[in-house]
């Protein structure tokens, strides 16, 4: 291959302009440095790509998934097990990664959550409690930093998201009608909760009845016109229920598109290069130091591109992917135990109660990715699991997010699929049918992890990503016994029927389950057992940044957006602060 | 295009705008750099298309004939919809099959292709184009053999026997596993029929009719607030142009 022609150097590159590589971006450009940001997909902007004549199209984004990376350019090979060979996911099925600026985030749900005090040191809050209890199998790990240090992080990336909902701690005082398990606050959410439709309001009663505490889910969806920090502005979510896997034609969903980018290109010292995609980032011959990435352009041409500061921010499948195929860290082994780049893959654990009424109406249509009601009893450790033989949980909650019927017409368990019964009960249900969710915790194992696959190869002859996966014998009890506790609340709601379907092994890529993937590059205060350290910086190449759900060790009950906002400011605010001042490793150990 | 008398339909407007205006990111095939305000292309790489077009794009006639026969009993015509015949779900699966969709365009085609676990999900080698092509060809040469007459010249009952077969993985198909082609053809289907009638199926909204689903609409903040209430409201299609309504 020709070798790439040297381009000009910059101060920053940043890969991947989805969530955190656009705040990044921004932040960096704000302190007056030069910024080039690199994306694989095409520039992405509401008035052309989400406009009201195609927005509501249910075949052409949920069905051929016109957002969704195409597997043609890259995906991932996939298995259970390291004894059986990995095949490629052609199709997306299992989680739907994005493409373009905006990335994920454009066709995101929009659940905002952060994560809860406790999840930053996992591993020794959990010894601490139950011991010898932690089944043995699971491989937790602390985080390296705290919720203290997290928490004006999140409060950043809410009000940068306009996120709506409704504090249930605030510096430690518990507030009325929100979520009493979350960490203490500094503020309020900057837009008050959104409006609820009759499932999430029916659902909400219920739980009260049985005395738990529910609250409006954390969401992204505005409930107000409203500007951001970067002086931009949202306007109202109108619940039309083309949201989860669209993009919004409202401004009213938050992603880079509609919160950042429009600020950011604007600045005279960024620029974004599109259907651009980064093949590596190049090191000095010591190691130590990145140089600049290696992009090629929809021509197959490549460049080079050198800078200061190299700022990967390419979702956690291309994070681990790039480290790999640059040589960054020692490829994880599960046999051994040795080395960190692919260690500790998680998900989330996606569990569900199925209900069917006579005499309720729901109007399914009307609804959007994050409008909702939740509680939280279950989640985490929020309930006591001295004697459970499982720890971990799941956040329970209604989110009604509209209801196309290509995909949405729920029918009874047994129903045929195709002739006139089968169409009698679609009609039958399809207006008051709805369902439970329970969003739970996925913990890391030894045999859970990312590598280059052996066989398959992307365009470039370079290749795929490998999954090894399934989930871990304390996920499968703990979503029993969750989904149990769900089916209580259903059954107190007087359905005609209702089916809980706790999530069961093995793993597959057969049917949707969320796009909540974590781990491979994870961070940590040590670099025998982690990538980066607490503000994101690889350990051993310090000019170097990998910022994504990539560094968390392991899943909590939780979306993960929230957090990977939260993360990308905390790696914005330490170059800024620190690294700026005295370039080179900000923790030594 | 064959409607004219609606003035431009979106696929002229697709190509006027894209001849006009060569510059902008999305219409670039280069890497494209952007900075300062981003142009704005109407349209510009994911404008709607119009499925109005005369005759089959991809299917023969005898195939088009069989697979209206398949899709008039998966959707039989009842008090609650006509049939997926007359719903114009074959139309709408001949134009998926004669775009993108027919041959998984978009998607990893890389050998070798192996069955793998059921976790693997679809790996098989053929392309929806093949699927068809191959499973009609297959479902005929069964239905001679059984009955001497193919898949459509058989009464709706004997035609959901077969169906029914198909679908328990009870019959053996030439060339295709029969479930996994039953899949594919009911799938296709369910999609014609419920998706907007831009594709070519779900004529006159006639699924959506049958649901309560509005379809195309965006705005609910009127109604968010009235539970367990029938609405009652008119679905709307991505354009609402008489093209729709339009039957043949
Ligand atoms: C259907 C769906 C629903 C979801 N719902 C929720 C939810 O309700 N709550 C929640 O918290 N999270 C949700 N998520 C997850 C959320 O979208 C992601 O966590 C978030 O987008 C991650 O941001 P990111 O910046 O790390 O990655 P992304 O948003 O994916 O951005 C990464 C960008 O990098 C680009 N890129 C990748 N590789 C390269 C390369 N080699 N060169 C150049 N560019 C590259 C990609 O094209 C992409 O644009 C959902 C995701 C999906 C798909
Ligand atoms: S539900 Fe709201 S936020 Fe989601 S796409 Fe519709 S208008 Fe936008």
């Amino acid at each position: 291959m020709a070798t790439p022609k040297k381009l000009p150097a910059t101060d920053v590159v940043v890969v991947g302009l989805g969530w955190a590589g656009s705040i990044i971006a921004k932040e960096l450009a704000d302190e007056g440095l030069n910024v080039m940001g690199f994306e694989r997909g095409p520039w992405r902007d509401t008035a052309v790509d989400f406009n009201l004549a195609s927005a509501t199209d249910e075949l052409r984004y949920n069905r051929r998934q016109e957002l969704m990376l195409r597997t043609k350019q890259n995906t991932c090979t996939m298995r259970n097990t390291p004894a059986e060979t990995a095949l490629p996911m052609r199709d997306w099925g299992s989680f739907h990664p994005g493409n373009g600026t905006g990335g994920a985030g454009n066709h995101w749900a929009g659940i905002t959550f952060r994560f809860q005090p406790t999840e930053f040191r996992l591993a020794s809050y959990l010894q601490e409690r139950y011991g010898k209890e932690v089944p043995a199998e699971l491989t937790l790990q602390d985080w390296g930093t705290t919720w203290e240090e997290m928490e004006p992080h999140y409060d950043a990336f809410e009000r940068l998201a306009g996120v709506s909902g409704k504090a249930g701690n605030l510096n430690g005082t518990v507030v009325e009608g929100g979520n009493p398990f979350e960490g203490a606050r500094s503020r309020e959410y900057p837009n008050p909760p959104t409006a609820q439709t009759y499932a999430p309001t029916l659902f909400a009663e219920a739980a009260r009845n049985l005395g738990y505490k529910p609250f409006p889910v954390p969401s992204a969806l505005a409930s107000q016109a409203y500007t951001n920090q970067y002086g931009v502005t949202m306007g109202p979510c109108t619940f039309c229920g083309f949201c989860t896997n669209y993009g919004c034609a409202n401004y009213s969903k938050a992603s880079a598109i509609v919160n950042v980018l429009p600020a950011l290109i604007r600045k005279p010292n960024f620029t974004a290069k599109t259907n651009a995609e980064v093949l590596k980032v190049t090191l000095d011959s010591t190691g130590k130091k990145a140089t600049g990435i290696i992009y090629v352009d929809a021509n197959g041409d490549q460049f080079e591109q050198p800078a200061e500061i190299v700022v990967v921010a390419a979702f956690i499948f291309e994070n681990v992917r790039l480290m790999l195929l640059s040589g960054v860290g020692q490829p994880y082994d599960p046999v051994t135990n040795t080395g960190t780049t692919g260690r500790n893959y998680a998900y989330q654990t996606a569990n569900s109660v199925r209900m069917f009424f006579d005499d309720k109406n729901f109007n399914p249509f009307i609804g959007g990715g994050a409008i909702g009601m939740g509680i939280d009893e279950f989640n985490n450790d929020n309930f006591d699991h001295a004697g459970l033989g499982f720890v971990g949980g799941g956040s329970t909650r209604v989110t009604p997010i509209g209801a196309a019927p290509i995909d949405s017409r729920p029918v009874p368990p047994g129903t045929p699929a195709w002739g006139s019964q089968w169409k009698k009960a679609t009609v039958e249900n399809y207006a008051s049918s709805m369902s439970i969710g329970c969003e739970a915790s996925s913990y890391s194992k030894r045999t859970n992890y990312l590598s280059l696959d052996p066989n398959y190869t992307d365009p470039h002859g370079r290749p795929l990503l490998r999954i090894t996966f399934d989930f871990p014998e304390n996920d499968l009890r703990m979503a029993e016994y969750c989904t149990n506790k769900v089916a209580e609340i259903a059954k107190s709601m007087n359905p005609r029927a209702f089916f809980p379907s706790p999530r069961k092994g093995p793993w597959a890529n057969t049917s949707y389950q969320s796009s909540h993937i974590v781990g491979g590059f994870i961070m940590g205060a040590d670099p025998k057992n982690s990538s980066v350290n607490k503000h994101l910086q690889v350990w051993g190449v310090p000019n170097l940044f990998v910022v994504g759900s990539s560094a968390f060790p392991q899943n909590p009950g939780y979306n993960p957006t929230g957090t990977v906002g939260a993360l990308a400011f905390k790696a914005a605010d330490a170059i800024r602060r620190l690294y700026l001042k005295r370039p080179g490793e900000m923790i030594s150990v | 295009m064959t409607d004219k008398s609606k003035g431009f339909t979106r696929r002229q407007i697709l190509v006027s705008s894209a001849a006009s205006l060569a510059v902008g990111a999305a219409a670039s095939a280069k890497a494209a750099t952007v900075a300062g305000t981003p142009g704005w292309i109407p349209f510009d790489h994911n404008g709607p298309m119009h499925y109005d077009t005369p005759g089959w794009q991809f299917f023969t006639a005898e195939e088009a004939r069989e697979v209206e026969a398949i899709v008039e009993r998966l959707i039989p015509a009842d008090d609650l919809s006509v049939s997926g015949k007359d719903a114009g779900c074959a139309v709408f699966i001949d134009r998926q099959l004669a775009g993108e969709y027919g041959t998984f365009a978009r998607l990893y085609r890389e050998g070798p292709f192996t069955p793998g676990t059921p976790a693997q999900a679809d790996q098989s080698p053929l392309v929806p184009q093949e699927r068809y092509r191959i499973g009609l060809a297959a479902l005929g040469k069964y239905c001679q053999a059984q009955f001497q007459k193919p898949f459509s010249g058989l009464e709706g009952e004997q035609r959901d026997k077969v169906l029914t077969d198909l679908e328990k993985g009870a019959i053996t198909l030439e060339g295709i596993d029969a479930q996994f082609f039953f899949q594919q053809v009911l799938g296709n289907t369910m999609e014609g029929f419920f998706a907007d009638p831009i594709y070519g199926g779900n004529r006159d909204m006639v699924s959506w009719k049958m649901i309560g689903f509005p379809g195309a609409r965006y705005d609910y903040r009127d109604y968010i607030a009235l539970h367990n209430q029938k609405l009652d409201l008119v679905p709307l299609s991505i354009i609402g142009s008489s093209a729709w309504n339009k039957k043949g």
